[in-house]
């Protein structure tokens, strides 16, 4: 679950990293106007207007800018409210008291698939893509990956001063820099987070070392320790797509693509599969669904009808290799699917094999439903899938 | 022979729920011998369906019964705990089907009980494994294979039955299938199966099944460069069609946007190419490739 700017240093806040004064969040270009003209007579020179959208690259798409007036805010807003940054439409926007800047610095923390540890990467230069930094200039950052044994109480002061000596911060900001540190290492672990990345950290003139930017991710498995992150759902952040959000409440694991033939299958693997092999037959996938193990028949019919429901879906492939999940049971919940819904035009390609397939096909057969039509295999499915889809 | 489990592997099982006791039951079925339950507060009393007692804790059921393999099907909440229960026990094995454990809790579980422990963790997210004829742990249906040569490896439940049915028809057995498991961490990597399958002297050949996300497809195609060049090896890298940034119902299968790269099928299969692997575009054309190269 990736959070945008304004939640992360939220997050930030409450787990002691220094963050610039709170600014307002905000929907529309007058609340934006409203929230400049606030800020601006708490007596902060300047606001910056910034795009909360969960994806990098805000600034050189135009999503982040800086007012001194009113009216510099409000035509910034006006640029910035409803523009597309790499598909991602922007419906909230952060107003903030500008900081000032002295020097820029990069630092994080994130879950070290590979090396099954913490990762961090501090570097003396920030505020520009990381990976651009790697690439150029690899001696100018500082990385590295701490076990859960060697970070048990957490990290050491000694451990991020080490850090950020070793990246070349300047002297003076050393002691805050290693203190923020081990407080976004804190964060990190008590928050659950994978990723929690702030680009740039600045200095400012004052020589405080500050979070100008949050680029937080957190485990959506760890949720039932953080209150379901029910704090984080804020509406209209980031809309995903609404088949998305709506098997998300349903618990069902779901996402869109942008193909004809809807897809539900059991296993994460299998389903992948499925998708692999509808576009090997000359088709595409409409949505990857997986029913998951041991499904119920109740499941089932909820999951089919989800498919049902894109309008993009003109044929639909069923392929269940049972497991846990028994053949009678998906028999059963696509019956049921059938029996719910109104009449629907697109055909069921049913693939069932594994435990119960055998209850699960007779099943099928006596009910002699129009929409369905059986096939033996994977691969002796998806071709019918494809072409039925294409019919329609 | 076989590997990780067998005739000799014996079974206490963490979590005995209805799904803990159904599998348990299906297992035992099977063969493999369960010889105890374990649950907090049913410490004494017996596990009636599948008749073996019930301990309060692992390290007490393996004091009695000589249990050396756990099957830990706990809530992911508190698997955490129970992974490093069994490992202070002794469990030399420890087999975690349990789904949505938190990334950090699998971290710490890892660090203690494989980096630092030495023991063999499999999963979690995971359907466990089966070494035909002689042990089956975990959720694999059996009845779909059979003893054979075949070594298989998989992140995945269901379309690893795919490949072992397809195979089974074509007369090709296992000797040891094991299920990684879809999370970002899991106990055991590709890797470790590859080279216990490359000690293991009854398995001639290897089908390993990937996805997309993480890189510990490419460690394997090294380690099968490196160790058995000559043991036929087949691969199929589930999701070419999935999309950047959008996770693929496992937690760990996703290719970042951004990210490091090589993480896409299309990227792992040309990268195990490159190590001489055979890497179908889908599970039928794997079983198909590796009925060839037995043939």
């Amino acid at each position: 679950m990736d959070l945008v700017e304004f939640q992360g240093k939220q997050l930030f806040g409450r787990n002691g990293v220094p963050v610039p004064p709170a600014g307002s969040v905000c929907h529309t270009v007058d609340e934006i106007a409203a929230a400049a003209e606030q800020h601006l007579g708490e007596g902060h020179g300047a606001v910056v207007v910034k795009a909360q959208v969960k994806t990098g690259g805000r600034g050189k798409a135009g999503g982040v800018k800086l007012a001194t007036s009113v009216e510099e805010a409000r035509a910034h807003a006006e640029s910035i409210v409803g523009l597309d940054i790499k598909g991602h439409v922007v419906r909230v926007v952060y107003v903030e008291p500008a900081s000032d800047i002295e020097e820029e610095y990069y630092l994080s923390v994130m879950h070290d698939r590979v090396g099954k540890g913490h990762l961090i990467i501090c570097s003396r230069e920030g505020g520009v893509d990381i990976e651009e930094v790697n690439r150029t200039n690899p001696e100018a950052g500082v990385k590295r990956t701490l076990t859960p044994h060697e970070t048990v109480d957490g990290l050491s002061s000694d451990t991020a001063r080490k850090i950020v000596t070793q990246a070349g911060f300047p002297a003076e900001v050393v002691a805050s820099a290693a203190d923020l540190l081990v407080r976004l290492f804190a964060a990190y672990q008590a928050e659950d987070a994978t990723l929690a990345e702030i680009n740039p950290l600045i200095r400012r003139p004052d020589d405080a070392v500050i979070a100008l930017d949050a680029k937080v991710s957190l485990d959506g498995n760890a949720a039932f320790r953080h209150d379901g992150y029910a704090e984080w759902d804020l509406e209209g952040l980031d809309a995903d797509d609404p088949l998305e959000a709506e098997a998300r409440a349903k618990g069902i694991q779901y996402v869109k693509l942008d193909g004809t033939v809807g897809v539900l299958g059991n296993g994460a693997g299998l389903v992948m599969a499925t998708l692999d092999v509808v576009a090997q037959s000359g088709g595409r996938a409409a949505n990857f669904l997986d029913v998951g193990g041991g499904a119920s028949a109740d499941a089932m019919a909820e999951s089919l009808a989800l498919v049902l429901k894109d309008p993009a879906v003109k044929s639909v492939f069923i392929n269940i290799f049972g497991g846990i999940t028994r053949g009678e049971e998906v028999a059963a919940g696509i019956i049921e699917a059938t029996n719910r819904l109104d009449e629907f035009p697109q055909k069921l390609v049913v693939r069932l094999d594994g435990t119960n397939a055998e209850e699960g096909r007779q099943m099928l057969l006596s009910a002699n439903l129009a929409q369905v039509v059986a096939a033996e295999t994977m691969q002796e499915a998806a071709a019918p899938a494809v072409a039925l889809a294409d019919q329609s | 022979m076989s590997i990780f489990i067998d005739e000799n592997t014996k079974v206490v099982v963490q979590g005995i729920g209805s799904q803990g006791t159904f599998h348990a039951q299906r297992n035992q079925a099977y063969g493999t011998e369960v010889v105890a339950g374990v649950h907090p507060k049913k410490g004494g009393t017996p596990w009636e369906e599948l008749g073996v007692p019930v301990f309060t804790t692992v390290a007490e059921a393996v004091e009695a019964t000589g249990a050396n393999t756990s099957m830990v099907m706990v809530p992911a909440p508190f698997t955490k705990a129970a992974i490093l229960e069994a490992h202070a026990a002794g469990i030399a094995t420890i087999v975690t089907i349990t789904e949505g454990v938190p990334v950090h809790d699998m971290t710490e579980a890892y660090d203690t009980v494989v980096r630092r422990g030495g023991a063999r963790l499999i999963g979690p997210n995971c359907p466990g494994l089966i070494s035909p004829g002689k042990s089956n742990v975990g959720i694999i249906p059996a009845d779909i294979t059979m003893p054979g040569k075949v070594g298989l490896v998989s992140r995945s439940g269901p379309l690893t039955y795919q490949i072992m049915h397809e195979l089974a028809q074509a007369g090709i057995g296992i000797s040891t299938c094991v299920g990684i498991g879809g999370d970002p961490v899991i106990g055991t990597q590709f890797l470790d199966v590859i080279k216990a399958f490359a000690e293991d002297p009854d398995t001639e050949a290897i089908a390993f099944v990937g996805e997309i996300g993480g890189s510990e497809e490419q460690l394997a195609g090294e380690g099968i460069r490196d160790h058995i060049p000559d043991t036929p090896v087949v691969g199929y890298i589930a999701g070419f069609e999935a999309p950047e940034g959008k996770q693929m119902g496992h937690a760990g299968a996703i290719v970042k946007e951004g990210g490091p790269g090589g993480e896409s099928a299309a990227e792992k299969k040309e990268i195990l190419e490159g190590y001489g692997i055979a890497v179908a575009m889908n599970p039928s054309e794997a079983a198909q490739l590796m009925i060839q190269r037995l043939a």
